[in-house]
């Protein structure tokens, strides 16, 4: 059965869509994978987003997450991403605006999950179930992320379980930086620290030996005493930019738009390499609830505005740019493709391309 | 120059018939300038007159002043172009100024590290050039960190302008910037951005495609030729529309809805 499995995994890896293959983990480094045009890629943490940014986060790209005010969405990305780090035994920078305390961040991190009698279980519903061949390519996505993390730690990427926190023995003898901006009057002293640490993982030539995570969370909150110095935090968030190209290092950084003047989000947005947004979706939206379908298993939404483009000029452009959130088995965070339906369509015949996807929409008419 | 290669860029651009005698470099003594968002970025503009002026003249020279990408990122591009920018390097046809972690001091202390000592550099390399090299143009490749770097004071940003689109005059060299239109949609502090337009005498709009994402286009843009027949007695503006594709060796121009 297993084999079974492993070659249906394999030619519907063929079918997909038309991309390089990317698979090769470097030996000596199993955190690491090479991506096109000389680059280096580095997990999320999450096995579904790494999937959609063809291979994870680029070494010395700038990642800028825009929060959403109503909701934590942006720790989820921020807690898989360190603890993916701490898994690989990488050294890490967390600095939070947030909070007085930024080592209790390193109590919530979740724990990677082992997902084998899932991945069992996914087999012999396929085998059960018979599948109509138009829908197929549905059901091909969870199973090839079942398929990558059946080795526990020591693979690329692993699936986290967010009901369990991560055990003692990832801490142990690991290069942990927490860092509180909380109080300090401007950002000089995290920048140092993070010009320290970036000269850990600086890039020399030959071989990698580590790569280092910076997540920096909440960065221009009102709890900053410099969260009125707006050029302040635009030269900071630019001179990190400067210093991660020539290191081995991903810089993820949230930020929450609405405390910021348009121009200057903006502007951080023009900064990122990879931009990314986290949206909470209301509870009680019944209209949204019939045009999508698995509306209740969502917790949020995340879209992908940006894809870093590192030593090349050609523009990534992804089939979908929005996917919901979701938590299988209450547990393992996986991004669903998602089929966005006029929400607000003024036109009927607008409902062809919507019922495609949501297959719901016969169930009754609805007026706008 | 074989007249295949040419595509519409080329054309508005005015790279029909260069590289000979009568017309060394169509940029002469030209504003370029280049406005993106945040959906499409318009740096392949800068990477196709990069390549353009290389293949030009051999009396041509460029001096890159980088704000957001390093030598390694240019090179990997432009090599895919068909250009090694490192032997133009060595050879003193480009001048790379690594500016990415260029900051201007704070306020209060004197300015001489600041945009004053770009300018310094910025005339330095002009100055040497004029020696050999006829035809030279100047890059910025993101205007927005320069106006980051020197502490949101767009004033000194718009000096900084200033003097070199008067090199340009003096010495008939190009001036090619790269700008973000949509910071300054809001209305917030568009001095900038406003009077650069107006000082330009080629302005490149890229935008994405009204209709959404697509595979085959992945934006749009409006060139706009401020002075093309002035030689004519007529000042003119000449506005020209059409799609794109970016390639790794290329980009694909067409009008809408001509794309085989």
């Amino acid at each position: 059965m297993l084999c079974l499995y492993a070659e249906m995994a394999t030619t519907r890896a063929r079918v997909s869509s038309f991309s390089r293959n990317l698979s090769t983990v470097t030996p000596q480094n199993p955190g690491l994978k090479h991506g096109p045009n000389g680059t280096m890629f580095m997990s999320s943490g999450i096995p579904d987003l790494d999937k959609i940014l063809g291979g994870g986060f680029s070494l010395g790209s700038l990642v800028m997450v825009v929060e959403d005010v109503e909701a934590p969405h942006h720790m989820l990305l921020l807690r898989n991403f360190m603890s993916q780090g701490l898994v690989h035994r990488q050294p890490l920078l967390y600095a939070s605006a947030a909070s007085r305390d930024p080592k209790g961040f390193l109590g919530t991190l979740p724990s990677p999950g082992s997902s084998k009698e899932d991945k069992s279980r996914e087999v012999s519903n396929e085998k059960d179930l018979r599948i109509a061949w138009q829908y197929k390519k549905y059901f091909g996505e969870p199973q090839l992320n079942a398929n990558t993390n059946n080795d526990g730690q020591h693979d690329y990427c692993n699936d986290f379980d967010l009901r369990k926190p991560l055990d003692r023995q990832f801490f142990s003898g690991m290069n942990v930086d927490c860092v509180s901006i909380h109080d300090s009057p401007n950002l000089a002293a995290l920048q140092d620290r993070c010009a320290g640490f970036l000269a850990q993982v600086s890039r020399n030539e030959g071989s990698i030996s580590s790569a280092g995570r910076i997540a920096i969370q909440s960065f221009c909150s009102p709890q900053c005493k410099y969260s009125n110095m707006e050029w302040h935090m635009l030269s900071f968030i630019k001179s990190l930019k400067g210093m991660v190209r020539s290191s081995n290092a991903v810089v993820v950084v949230t930020f929450p738009p609405s405390l910021l003047s348009p121009s200057c989000s903006k502007r951080l947005q023009h900064m990122a390499d990879t931009l990314l947004s986290v949206k909470a979706i209301p509870d009680e939206d019944k209209e949204l609830a019939k045009l999508l379908t698995g509306y209740q298993d969502m917790i949020g939404l995340l879209s992908v505005q940006k894809v870093a483009r590192l030593n090349t000029q050609v523009p990534v452009i992804l089939e979908a740019t929005t996917f919901s959130i979701k938590l299988q088995k209450r547990r393992f965070l996986v991004l669903e493709c998602l089929n966005q339906a006029p929400v607000d369509g003024s036109s009927g015949n607008s409902y062809g391309t919507s019922s495609g996807c949501s297959g719901s929409t016969t169930a009754g008419p609805l007026d706008f | 120059m074989e007249q295949k290669d040419l595509n519409l860029l080329d054309a508005v651009l005015g790279f029909q018939s260069y590289g000979n005698k009568a017309n060394p470099w169509p940029l002469c003594g030209r504003f370029v300038l280049v406005e993106d968002c945040v959906d499409t970025s318009a740096a392949f503009v800068l990477h196709h007159i990069l390549k353009r002026c290389f293949s030009s003249h051999s009396s041509s020279a460029v001096l890159f002043l980088a704000f957001s990408h390093p030598f390694s990122h240019y090179d990997r591009i432009l090599r895919k172009l068909g250009c090694n920018l490192a032997a133009q390097r060595d050879n003193g046809r480009f001048y790379f100024l690594d500016m990415l972690m260029f900051q201007c001091p704070d306020e209060g202390k004197p300015n001489h590290d600041g945009l004053a000592s770009v300018f310094e550099k910025i005339e330095k390399v002009v100055k040497a050039l004029r020696q050999d090299k006829k035809f030279f143009s100047i890059m910025i490749d993101d205007i927005s960190f320069l106006e980051v770097a020197a502490n949101g004071s767009s004033n000194d940003v718009l000096d900084l302008l200033h003097y070199c689109h008067m090199l340009t005059s003096e010495y008939g060299c190009a001036f090619i910037v790269l700008g973000h239109k949509d910071i300054y949609l809001n209305g917030e502090r568009p001095a900038l951005i406003l009077e650069m337009e107006y000082l330009a005498d080629i302005l490149v709009k890229a935008e994405p495609l009204a209709t959404g994402l697509a595979k085959d286009v992945h934006g749009q843009l409006m060139v706009l030729d401020k002075d093309m027949q002035r030689e004519q007695g007529i000042s003119a503006i000449k506005i020209h529309n059409f799609h794109f594709k970016i390639k790794e060796n290329g980009v694909e121009c067409f009008y809408p809805g001509t794309k085989v």
